[in-house]
């Protein structure tokens, strides 16, 4: 899952990255309101980390233009005014959910997988299809009671894909998902990630679609 | 002393002078008056009795040895005490009325004042020449006191009965005019300490709406103190948590970290964000201190203050490759507070290094100026950007595009601190790098 980090202290910001990127996203560091509208004009992210004091202005304005023109993109606000009348505040500008600084990595991880699942409609950590069963905290899954390990990047094109079954994705969109900005996108990566995938869950499980990309095969019943 | 009881005291004893001199003016009057009814009473008695004795209707002895007794009537207390004595050229008594004294009430004609058996007698004498005798009447000076004394008595027993009820009237209406300023007093006193809302307008008496619309600016000012203390606080709260943040992040990192390269990469981190945050805290104690600083003004030796400083600021120079150069006279100094001088030109040549490019010159020169020192210190970084010079003494302001991550308020020190010296903080034009001017009155 790709995130957009809207934080202005360097420090702060590597550290998200860094230990979201651990936990399993994909992150985009920006340090202004202005990168940060750029950013979400792009498009391609399915959640924002957002501080609300930046050197330009407040991010509760950012989340107002969002949710004003209709925008329903998950955002957790994360800032250190956290006393109760700030976290009313910036639920109600319409945040999915405020942490306060300074705050746990895990928890961070936790909050923004249960903000991703309620914006997507799920209500179970766990999310299957066609008896795989795949955990995002531990990104591990479970395929016809056997246990698999994926590593980050496997586990995010498995995620993209299960997410939407039926959903065609192409190539550029699954690199989208899996490089944030500054890193460098090595060619043919997609294909040794699905390769690494069919060896795990059988050829059948990832059809590709000749000249459009790749999807899930139909459910088979079982 | 409360007012009520100063106002009571002063009060009451203004009016207890005022009755007292009019009862020492009423017993003098009445004196005054007694004496001269009483004087006229003796001369008219002493003439009666000298004209009586010349119509022969009294008889006056010849012999010395048995003086005539006069009867007076001895009705009323006043007369009684009127004596008559009648004495012949030759010196014998011959006739006198009952009671009066053995010895000669007076040794001359007219009013006189005698000492007779140790009492003071009033003594009117008239000599009858047809007969050669003398007529002295005469009255006890002690009978003339006590009618004085029952005069002004009768004044003096209503008065102490008076007094009080003066008093307590005087006790009553000092309190009902102090009411308004009890009532101001209460409002104060029943606020709670935080509640700096102005007091409530309405009718009040001119004398304490200029209290009123004083109290009520000095809660206007408090209330401004307040809120930027508070915006303040949260102000510092959040930037410290900021960091505090980024090191958990960074330590839970570290922990975490399958290989060495991010975990070197996270505990770097937590080292640059501790000297940040160390440096944040210390330019809050800074400013707190600037703030508070009362110490009197010495002299300060430029000269030796800048190698000072570039001895503190020996971390971040060399962290940085900038170098600091002290362009100061020998000898050139100025009055002024120490602390303050040196914690606003710590905070300008901190910036000026943290921005220079590696091997850069920050320079400190100072030249003079009319009546003012101005100290300069230029760098050879970006600069400031022009958009960000209004707002870059704001506290916890930081430029959109610094070169470092500043606390955002090495700038506010700085003002904080030339404003306490009376001096001004100007950021002139540069050909090259940034350059910081102070101007201090010399």
């Amino acid at each position: 899952m790709r995130l957009l980090v809207v934080e202005d202290d360097p420090v702060l910001s590597d550290g998200l990255c860094v230990g979201l990127g651990i936990a399993g996203f994909t992150t985009d560091p920006v340090t202004t309101l202005a990168d940060a509208r750029a950013a979400l004009e792009t498009g391609g992210f399915g959640g924002v980390v957002l501080d609300i004091m930046l050197p330009d202005g407040s991010g509760l304005d950012l989340l107002g233009e969002l949710r004003g023109r209709g925008d329903r993109i998950p955002v957790l606000l994360l800032t250190a005014r956290d006393r109760v009348r700030d976290r009313v505040t910036g639920l109600d500008a319409g945040a999915d959910d405020y942490l306060g600084k300074p705050f746990d990595l895990d928890e961070l991880s936790a909050r923004l997988r249960a903000m991703l699942r309620r914006h997507e409609g799920r209500a179970a950590g766990l999310i299957s299809w066609n008896g795989l069963s795949l955990d995002p905290a531990a990104q591990t899954g479970r395929f016809r009671d056997r246990h698999l390990h994926f590593s980050r990047r496997e586990f995010a094109i498995l995620y993209a894909l299960i997410e939407h079954p039926g959903h065609i994705w192409s190539k550029s969109q699954l690199e989208e998902r899996l490089y944030g900005w500054q890193e460098e996108v090595e060619s043919n990566t997609v294909e040794v990630y699905i390769h690494h995938l069919r060896a795990k869950l059988g050829r059948d499980f990832i059809r590709t679609v000749r000249g459009l990309g790749y999807r899930l095969a139909e459910k088979t019943g079982t | 002393m409360s007012i009520k009881l100063r106002l009571f005291l002063i009060l009451a004893l203004a009016t207890g002078l005022v009755w007292l001199s009019a009862v020492l003016w009423i017993e003098g009057s009445t004196r005054a008056q007694v004496e001269k009814v009483l004087d006229a009473r003796l001369a008219q008695s002493a003439n009666m009795v000298s004209s009586l004795i010349s119509d022969h209707r009294i008889e006056v002895g010849d012999a010395a040895d048995k003086p005539a007794t006069i009867t007076m009537p001895a009705s009323a207390d006043y007369s009684r005490q009127l004596s008559c004595q009648i004495w012949s050229l030759r010196g014998d008594l011959v006739g006198a009325s009952s009671g009066a004294p053995q010895s000669r009430l007076a040794g001359k004609e007219g009013f006189t004042t005698s000492l007779i058996d140790g009492e003071n007698w009033r003594v009117y004498s008239v000599s009858n020449a047809d007969l050669g005798v003398t007529v002295m009447v005469g009255d006890r000076v002690t009978m003339r006191d006590s009618l004085v004394y029952d005069v002004v008595a009768g004044l003096l027993w209503p008065a102490l009965v008076i007094l009080p009820l003066v008093g307590l009237l005087i006790w009553v209406s000092v309190g009902r005019g102090l009411a308004p300023l009890e009532r101001l007093e209460t409002a104060l006193r029943v606020r709670s300490p935080v509640d700096l809302s102005p007091l409530p307008e309405g009718p009040a008496p001119r004398e304490i709406r200029p209290v009123r619309r004083a109290l009520n600016g000095l809660f206007a000012q408090l209330e401004r103190v307040r809120r930027t203390e508070r915006d303040f606080t949260a102000f510092a709260a959040h930037e410290l948590k900021t960091p505090l943040a980024g090191l958990r992040m960074q330590a839970q990192i570290a922990r975490q970290a399958k290989d060495d390269a991010t975990r070197g990469k996270a505990l770097a981190a937590i080292e640059l964000s501790v000297d940040r945050t160390d440096r944040m805290v210390r330019q809050l104690l800074d400013l707190a201190t600037v703030e508070g600083e009362d110490n009197a003004p010495e002299w300060v030796d430029l000269a030796a203050l800048c190698s000072d400083l570039s001895m503190s600021l020996r971390q971040p120079a060399d962290a940085f490759g900038a170098q600091l150069t002290c362009d100061v006279p020998a000898g050139s100094g100025i009055v002024t507070n120490r602390f303050l001088l040196f914690a606003a030109l710590r905070n300008i040549a901190e910036n000026a290094i943290l921005a220079s490019p590696q091997g850069g010159q920050v320079r400190l020169s100072v030249r003079q100026e009319g009546w003012n020192v101005v100290i300069r210190v230029t760098d050879e970084g970006p600069g400031i950007d022009p958009a960000d010079l209004s707002r870059v003494t704001d506290r916890f302001y930081r430029g959109r595009a610094t070169p470092f991550q500043g606390s955002g308020l090495g700038l506010a020190i700085v003002v904080a601190a030339a404003e306490r010296m009376n001096g001004t903080l100007t950021f002139p034009t540069s050909d090259r790098g940034q350059a910081v001017e102070v101007t201090l009155p010399r």
